[in-house]
């Protein structure tokens, strides 16, 4: 089973949705953070990390001696990352998106691919029964998100086993690269008109990628009901309501888990799972 | 001219009811929401939309059964599993297509087409601040850094065609592409930091991007009153890492109860302690050398 949570945008609570729900389950599972960009899932689990891999992405490297200045990997490339004059080619890895086309159209063989490193997979344990943790780390000034969330991804629990992903924010190609071929989407939302606003393009983003999905609505009481109306008229299931309490805020501002602080939590989270097992598809239910 | 862009390292710092609050500390000045993602600022300041334009991203491939022969070549090439086969019949998935275009180049019978696709859309309107320049990428869609640089130009060219010195930019979330695309060639940058770890920690990382791109940075606090300890620890890597501190302002419901009047914090309560706050922030923001204002003719 892998669970995926979302929002339409950042600071709506997804990462203490992601570590409390992990630290809550009383199955093995894997914690994925997803949001590589502002990885913060390591600071509420302290995990030991073990090893580190970094992700690498191929881009082209001309050889002058052989390039005839055709121009041709100039014209193939649509991100405008090679730069052709008369007697010179400059390359803008930043700009390539590695799709290797300039590789293969150039007469002369004289593009090769070196490496280009994005960023960096983390991966350990966490001081609790049964958990594994993963992270990316996307290098400052690098902007290609998607190949670092897919490599966190490949490090998902085994068959049976749960893995939860913190998703990144957003409803563009980051944020599909984390649900995508996800069992289910969890939605965390506040009730503002904010709040609102990016919940309808989160939803929006789900229903495009036909999986199935529910709301937890957190800080509950701190604005309007405009949320609640939108979830009964869209026939979006309301999972979990965390209230909008200091004593959370609190916490979450020193890195605690609710659940360290607030016992009766812990068998809310589990409720959660039994919710979600519900409205998954039933067979990726470990038992 | 001068660009201000707020950022936060991560949404829901209160970066839009900010950027919002400062609106009406200027008389004239253009707006630029750059937050193409998940655009809120139009919330707050209900634009009365003037001109509406299509985004035309970027491109897409789309195979025709009829050309196909099924030799397999895209599917070979495509780095980004984008290319279905199934019994012969040859397929793109939107979702994964990077719009590189090599399928199409390659294709031995040219069966692959590649049309244009529109991945948004780009306004600008009135606003009771002034003008406003914003846009909404489509879901799922990429180039967000594309369309944040052209929201920002058209906010820049607008902005000095109508003799307006500032524009106050709403930036997006995160460090990556479109974070990247709202701060080139900005005058400074305000990141609105919350006293959390998570907060310190993505503070951090807009920090370092400023640094990187040599964009000068500011931060200012949010709900600092929510936890001291951090908030002191924000102030002491301010110091380290050579960002003025323009600020703390205080935790308080007005910020919440403004956002559902459809109201900036000043207009509905500019007595409230968290308002006190917003101006002085404005005052030190404005007077930073990075930021002062050339006199207008
Ligand atoms: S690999 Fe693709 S994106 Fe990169 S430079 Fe070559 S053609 Fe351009
Ligand atoms: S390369 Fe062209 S002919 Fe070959 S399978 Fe792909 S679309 Fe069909």
């Amino acid at each position: 089973m892998i669970i995926s949570i979302a929002s339409g945008k950042g600071g709506t609570g997804k990462t203490t949705v992601a570590a409390n729900l992990a630290a809550s389950l009383n199955q093995p599972v894997t914690v994925l953070d997803c949001d590589v960009e502002e990885p913060n899932l390591h600071l509420f689990l302290h995990p030991d990390i073990q090893s580190r891999e970094k992700v690498i992405a191929p881009v082209p490297e001309i050889d002058l001696d052989r390039c005839t200045f055709c121009k041709k990997c100039m014209d193939i490339c649509r991100f405008n990352a090679i730069a052709v004059t008369a007697n010179t080619v400059v390359t803008f890895p930043e700009l390539c998106h590695s799709c290797g086309g300039c590789t293969v159209i150039c007469p002369e063989n004289a593009v090769t691919e070196k490496e280009r490193i994005l960023g960096t997979v983390e991966t350990g344990t966490v001081p609790l029964p049964d958990m594994n943790f993963g992270q990316g780390l996307l290098d400052i000034g690098q902007v290609m998100v998607p190949p670092v969330i897919r490599q966190v991804k490949s490090h998902r629990a085994p068959d049976q086993g749960i893995t939860l992903i913190d998703a990144p924010p957003g409803t563009s190609c980051p944020v599909i690269a984390a649900m995508k071929d996800t069992d289910f989407v969890i939605l965390v939302t506040e009730p503002t008109p904010f709040g609102l606003n990016d919940l309808k393009l989160a939803v929006e983003t789900v229903r495009l990628l036909n999986i199935p999905h529910g709301l937890i609505i957190n800080r509950a009481g701190m604005g309007d009901d405009a949320v609640y109306a939108y979830a009964k008229d869209k026939n979006l299931p309301v999972l979990m309501e965390i209230p909008y309490d200091k004593a959370i805020a609190q916490a979450y501002s020193k890195g605690d888990l609710i659940i360290s602080q607030q016992e009766d939590y812990k068998e809310k989270f589990q409720t959660l799972y039994k919710k979600i097992c519900l409205l998954a598809d039933s067979e990726k239910c470990a038992p | 001219m001068k660009e201000l862009v707020i950022l936060s390292g991560k949404g829901g710092t209160g970066k839009t009811s900010l950027t919002a609050a400062f609106a009406g500390l200027k008389s004239s000045l253009m707006l630029c929401d750059a937050d193409v993602d998940a655009a809120d600022l139009h919330l707050i300041m209900a634009p009365d939309v003037q001109e509406t334009h299509d985004f035309v991203g970027g491109n897409e491939a789309v195979i025709d059964p009829d050309r196909c022969t099924g030799c397999g070549t895209c599917l070979e090439l495509c780095r980004f599993d984008a290319i279905d086969e199934n019994q012969g019949e040859y397929t793109v998935d939107v979702l994964n297509c990077e719009g590189c275009g090599v399928c199409v180049d390659m294709c031995p019978e040219s069966a692959i087409d590649f049309p244009r696709k529109t991945c948004g859309q780009w306004f600008v309107s009135h606003t009771r601040f002034g003008p406003m320049v914003h846009a909404r990428l489509g879901i799922a869609e990429e180039n967000s850094g594309r369309l944040v640089a052209l929201v920002r130009e058209q906010a820049k060219k607008r902005a000095r065609d109508a003799h307006i010195d500032l524009i106050l930019t709403d930036g997006p979330p995160g460090i990556g592409c479109p974070v990247i695309a709202s701060i080139g060639q900005a005058s400074a940058i305000l990141i609105v930091a919350e006293p959390t770890v998570s907060g310190i920690h993505d503070m951090k990382r807009v920090g370092e991007l400023a640094a990187h791109f040599k964009i000068p940075a500011m931060v200012c606090i949010n709900k600092f009153d929510l936890n001291l300890d951090q908030t002191r620890a924000i102030e002491t890597i301010a110091r380290e890492k050579n960002i003025l501190v323009a600020g703390k302002i205080p935790f308080d419901p007005a910020f919440t109860k403004a956002m559902i009047q459809i109201q900036t914090l000043l207009e509905y309560d500019d007595t409230c302690p968290a308002a006190k706050a917003v101006r002085n922030i404005w005052e030190t923001v404005m007077t930073h050398p990075a930021m002062k204002l050339e006199r207008l003719m």
